[in-house]
């Protein structure tokens, strides 16, 4: 059976799960956190301002967090160039022609489920490298809009870089108008990649849920990096 | 004593029998107006000791003259000590006794008797469609007189958001094509004072900036002066504290807002806006909407009135017509994408039955091996 012939490969180094899970969290906090700043709780108390804070710290969080997500995000670039070939910034941006041609591919077996023929590639398929490649143009723009707008109320030298987004947008009101719409696509982006590593455990069972807590992958041999060419290896002698 | 061929300013009001202790307390009060120190008090004299009275060509194209009205209830300095004794005011379409021929020719005479030294200063935006024919003075278009002075001005103040983003005019459709003038003109310092209106201190500010010194101020990236419009009036606005501690007025009848907590939820501009009204105030320094228990609605801002309703913090997403903001889209994208995920979960299934089955078949085949004894063997 299958489940024999299958064998262990190690994706997704500790620095890119570290990566992944520290970027989960940061956007969970800037999404409740942004979201709640947009919508702020209607609390009815007689109370003074000197006495509750919390709206300053919903925002000193988003802030902070903003900041963790930001840097997490630089990281991830310079990973892109310094880890391994899973991790590697050529997964993300489709120049090459196999990589349209695997996206054809994913789109007939996975998205429109056509066709039954597996899909080999063990890390980032190029429809997921693609969309990831989107989302970081995304985590971009909220990056570039969110700290344009904190850069009027910061002091610090860091936020004042991006406050040249307030003039080209044509004032703080677009800036953050379309702050608050990209958050709903980390929500939809969310929703979807979730549904989509549950899915390719289930179909696939190469242990994709899994795999970004340990770093394995469990690989059909005739696509495994090393077996198979142990397999060819051993047919030549 | 100047060389100048014109008065001074200290020459022309000792013309008009102001004495010197008079001149220097108005001195001072300029310098406070400014926002300098002490110190350079002695510097503004000087300035007004040896600069001539600056002629003033002040233009009205499409606006309500609003600008003008809060101009003149300026109060520190006094309207009448800008325009009769520190401006030499040679035309301006509300305010001038002349009117045809005359009129025009005192235009004429200032525009080619001190060309480059005169101040050009605008209200009102200026319609480009249908060749301009929207807003004519004197038979000519807004678009000619504005392209014909600003050839000869040493510099150009905006007043107001029509001059300065286009307001009402200018939101959308926009059927006169109204256009702020710093988008029609190039080639001379132009400073936006926008506003509807502005400040009046803030005119009158901006005005003695150029007197003083000479030059334009200091200006931020959308050509405001930066003395007035660094911060947003969010960030001097007395009711902040409110805001940070999360206590907001849900509606305008109930018991937070006689309160005075903070406005934002009803719709309140003021984090996206940058004005001084929390600092230097209305009339006189008397209050400012925030302070009358409502809240900004960014007159100062461009398209503000494209960024409606006023009353809601979230605008009405582009494309999606009234009452639909980003959240209600989002809404419905993620609805809709849960219906995806739901359809295509259906879908995998059906569709991939048989490569699932057969997993499942080659499972049952793995005998539970605590149940057997003697341990098993995976086929």
């Amino acid at each position: 059976m299958q489940k024999a012939t299958l064998g262990r490969v190690y994706v997704w180094e500790i620095p890119v799960r570290f990566y992944h899970w520290l970027n989960a969290l940061s956007l969970v906090v800037l999404c409740v956190t942004g979201y709640l700043i947009g919508a702020p709780l209607a609390i009815q108390q007689a109370t003074e301002a000197s006495f509750a804070y919390w709206f300053g710290k919903v925002r000193f969080i988003h802030f902070l967090f903003a900041y963790i997500f930001f840097f997490n995000f630089l990281f991830r670039i310079y990973w892109g160039f310094a880890g391994n070939r899973y991790a590697n910034w050529k997964n993300f941006i489709p120049y090459r022609k196999n990589q349209w041609k695997e996206i054809k591919q994913v789109i007939a077996v996975d998205v429109l489920q056509r066709d039954n023929t597996p899909i080999e590639t063990i890390g980032h398929n190029a429809v997921a490298g693609f969309t990831y490649f989107m989302t970081f143009l995304a985590f971009l723009f909220q990056c570039v809009t969110g700290f344009g707008l904190y850069a009027a109320m910061s002091k610090a030298w860091f936020p004042k870089m991006f406050a040249w987004i307030v003039p080209l947008m044509g004032g703080d009101f677009a800036v953050r108008q379309w702050h608050h719409a990209f958050m709903w696509f980390f929500i939809l982006f969310a929703l979807v990649h979730v549904y989509i590593v549950f899915y390719h455990d289930y179909v696939e069972g190469r242990g994709e849920i899994s795999s970004m807590g340990s770093g394995w992958k469990f690989i059909e041999k005739e696509y495994h990096p090393t077996l198979k060419d142990e397999k060819s290896a051993g047919e030549k002698k | 004593m100047s060389t100048n061929s014109r008065p001074t300013i200290w020459e022309h009001a000792q013309s008009k029998g102001v004495s010197r202790r008079d001149f220097l307390a108005a001195c001072a009060w300029m310098t406070a107006m400014l926002g300098l120190p002490a110190s350079a008090v002695a510097q503004v004299t000087k300035a007004l000791e040896t600069q001539p009275r600056i002629p003033v060509l002040w233009f009205h194209f499409q606006e309500c003259t609003c600008c003008s009205e809060s101009f003149i209830r300026s109060s520190h300095p006094g309207i009448a000590d800008i325009v009769l004794d520190k401006i030499s005011l040679d035309y301006t379409e509300t305010l001038m006794a002349a009117s045809g021929k005359q009129a025009e020719d005192a235009l004429h005479d200032t525009m080619t008797k001190y060309k480059g030294k005169y101040l050009m200063v605008v209200e009102g935006s200026v319609p480009t469609a249908d060749g301009g024919v929207y807003c004519c003075i004197g038979g000519r278009t807004a678009l000619d007189i504005v392209q014909e002075a600003a050839a000869g001005a040493k510099a150009m103040i905006c007043w107001g958001s029509c001059a300065s983003n286009g307001c009402v005019q200018a939101a959308k459709p926009n059927p006169t094509q109204a256009t702020p003038i710093h988008k029609l003109i190039s080639g001379v310092p132009i400073i936006n004072v926008p506003g509807c209106p502005p400040i009046a201190e803030v005119m009158t500010g901006t005005i003695v900036h150029l007197l003083a010194f000479d030059r334009i101020p200091q200006l931020d990236g959308l050509g405001r002066p930066k003395a007035f419009y660094s911060r947003r009036v969010h960030d001097t606005c007395y009711r902040r504290p409110n805001y940070d501690a999360g206590l907001f007025v849900n509606s305008f009848d109930d018991e937070n807002a006689k309160r005075g907590y903070c406005l934002y939820k009803m719709g309140c501009r003021g984090p996206v806006t940058y004005n001084a009204c929390g600092v230097m105030r209305w009339n006189g320094g008397v209050s400012f909407p925030i302070q009358s228990g409502h809240g900004c609605i960014g007159c100062s801002e461009g398209n503000f009135w494209d960024n409606g309703p006023f009353y809601r913090h979230l605008p009405n997403f582009p494309g999606f017509g009234i009452e639909t903001t980003a959240d209600k889209v989002g809404v419905a994208l993620g609805a809709a994408t849960a219906v995806g995920i739901a359809a295509h979960a259906i879908s995998t299934n059906i569709r991939k039955r048989h490569l699932i089955k057969e997993e499942i078949a080659a499972s049952e085949d793995v005998k539970d091996c605590r149940a057997e004894q003697g341990g098993c063997e995976i086929k």
